[in-house]
């Protein structure tokens, strides 16, 4: 597959997989606010994936819609970060995920939004604003939370341990980031995990939570090769593509 | 309950009652600091927070289908409409504080079924068109009753409607157009709005309440100014605006009843089950245990966040924060 192709379907699928996610707290979050914050962010993610896919289609060619690539692709196409097909073990983890991706989506945003490529450019300074927000949000969270109650502080502790080895995944790199970095298109792969670094050991050491020292580390959904979790999120979200081929919605 | 507060406001009609009915009656609205009756705050507090408890609860039916929408798109509009739904909860449980009860509290209610909300969620959503139905007949139906809301006597109340009433005119057209799309696909698509029209007609038709002969609250509502028309006034308004609307998608009302009655003006139309309507209210619908069983489970698992928040709040010893 084209290069750019498969850096718009990993940044797509990103949004697409976390924004299924978010969405199922949709009436069952903590606080009302939530909810709505939940539902927003979600919002926010599907757009994004609308975008990316957008470009993804138009730069492969084959006729293809951002819908056919969301709902028609099986698993081992499908490119995201396994860190967002995480599931909601609690609001902690729901928290934690977003944290952790919003920590590298960010700097990332930030690269696009001056990127060689017009149609990535236009969609990284149109979106830069709500990921800003995202983090501003999901970081106040994570320490209010962490340096919060017995009990929230653990709950964080141990969605931080369980979802600390998916981010290898999101800062994982191949010939692809080469490429898209040596074009322009994209920032050098070094910059965003150098970001992320810093952004997650202050903020996490504001929140009083401790970076597990592990050499686990999971990676692989860039490839296409998934979480047992995938499955189900897609046999679930493309069900009526599938059930009714061809309809129209 | 609520017909001993009735008779108890008659009984002891002092001078300030006769002074609010007379504003009432001027059209001047009451706003938070002015004296009211207690039989119209209570009412109020019982009908705000009904309605506000039906936007939480209406979230359920809506969100079973957010992860399963067929398109992008149409994930993204009913995302949209869910977190609106979500607001509107917040907005109505702000206009219920002004009356001195906290959103803890309403909560509390609801969670132990003392407080009610709309009978419709009770009522599963099965397939993709039962989105569109419920866009269609249950939005519509929410805003044939709160377009007179609006107008409200009590300010926060009437407020809140306006800012409601413009979403839910949203949700109407875009539950609509789903169903447009169904009723122009394939024959599968057909079946599938025809069954849910099928399922939602008469649970909407009892979104208005009982009839007017049976239904306690309206009087004196009425006279306060909470409501400005009556269950059957609004039921029949819906069912003439709907009516056309479904010929138009080729869709059949099952109702064997129905007839324009040129005399009127408006259609006849047959009873709901009002046993049912009443079994529901009383717990015993489809999805009553569920959805109660969902609030419970958010409001339990999210016991932690909150106190989690507010022990952080108290650390930096800033005003508390939680909510
Ligand atoms: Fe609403
Ligand atoms: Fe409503
Ligand atoms: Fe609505």
């Amino acid at each position: 597959m084209d290069a750019f192709v498969t850096f718009c379907l990993r940044m797509g699928d990103n949004a697409l997989i976390l924004g299924q996610r978010t969405a199922e707290w949709c009436g069952h979050a903590p606080v009302l606010e939530e909810d709505i914050a939940f539902a927003n962010m979600g919002l926010d993610l599907i757009g994004q994936t609308q975008l990316w896919y957008g470009l993804a289609a138009e730069a492969e060619g084959k006729g293809r819609t951002p819908d056919d690539l969301a709902f028609l692709r099986p698993e081992r196409q499908f490119l995201n970060s396994l860190l967002v097909e995480q599931p909601n073990t609690d609001f902690g983890h729901a928290l934690m995920r977003q944290y952790l991706f919003d920590a590298w989506h960010l700097p990332m945003q930030e690269e696009l939004a001056k990127s060689s490529h017009e149609g990535v450019r236009g969609l990284a300074q149109k979106t830069v604003k709500e990921v800003r927000y995202h983090l501003d949000r999901s970081r106040d969270l994570i320490v209010r939370l962490g340096d919060g109650s017995e009990e929230s502080h653990k709950r964080m502790q141990d969605a931080l341990d369980w979802l600390w080895p998916f981010t290898a995944d999101l800062l994982a790199t191949d010939e692809v980031d080469a490429q898209m970095a040596d074009e322009g298109i994209a920032p050098v792969p070094a910059l965003i995990a150098k970001a992320f670094d810093a952004e997650t050991q202050a903020t996490l050491a504001r929140a009083t939570l401790t970076i597990p020292e592990t050499r686990l580390r999971r990676t692989g959904g860039r490839d296409g090769i998934h979480t047992e979790h995938m499955g189900y999120i897609l046999a679930e979200m493309q069900s009526l593509q599938r059930t009714y081929p061809g309809a129209r919605w | 309950m609520y017909a001993q507060l009735v008779e108890s406001g008659k009984a002891e009609t002092s001078e300030q009652d006769v002074a609010f009915q007379k504003r009432i009656d001027d059209g001047i609205r009451i706003e938070p600091k002015d004296w009211m009756p207690e039989g119209y705050r209570k009412t109020l507090i019982r009908q705000i927070g009904q309605h506000a408890h039906s936007e939480i609860v209406g979230q359920l039916p809506e969100g079973n289908w957010i992860t399963r929408a067929p398109t992008l798109q149409r994930k993204a509009i009913l995302l949209a409409k869910v977190q609106d739904e979500a607001g509107h909860g917040l907005y109505l449980y702000c206009a219920a504080e002004t009356l001195g009860i906290s959103r803890d509290e309403m909560t509390e209610q609801l969670l132990a079924g003392k407080a009610k909300y709309s009978s419709i969620f009770n009522y599963p959503t099965l397939t993709w068109a039962d989105i569109g139905a419920i866009g269609w007949l249950v939005d519509g139906a929410a805003i044939m009753n709160q377009v007179p809301l609006q107008r409200c006597s009590y300010g926060p109340y009437s407020r809140a409607m306006i800012r409601i009433c413009k979403e839910e005119s949203f949700h109407q057209r875009q539950g609509f157009d789903i169903m447009r799309a169904l009723v122009e696909g394939t024959e599968d698509q057909k079946a599938m709005a025809q069954d849910a029209l099928n399922r939602w007609w008469w649970p909407s038709l009892m979104m208005f309440g009982p009839s007017d002969k049976d239904s306690v609250h309206s009087e004196q509502s009425m006279r306060w100014g909470i409501k400005q028309n009556t269950n059957d006034e609004l039921r029949q308004k819906f069912v003439d605006q709907t009516v056309p609307q479904a010929e138009w998608l080729g869709l059949t009302v099952p109702d064997s009843e129905l007839s324009w009655n040129e005399e009127k003006g408006g259609y006849d139309f047959g009873e709901p089950d009002w046993n049912e309507f009443m079994e529901v209210i009383k717990g015993n619908g489809p999805c009553n245990r569920e959805r109660l069983e969902a609030r419970q489970k958010a409001w339990d698992d999210g016991a932690w966040f909150r106190e989690g928040l507010m022990a952080h709040a108290e650390k930096q010893s800033a005003p508390i924060a939680a909510e």
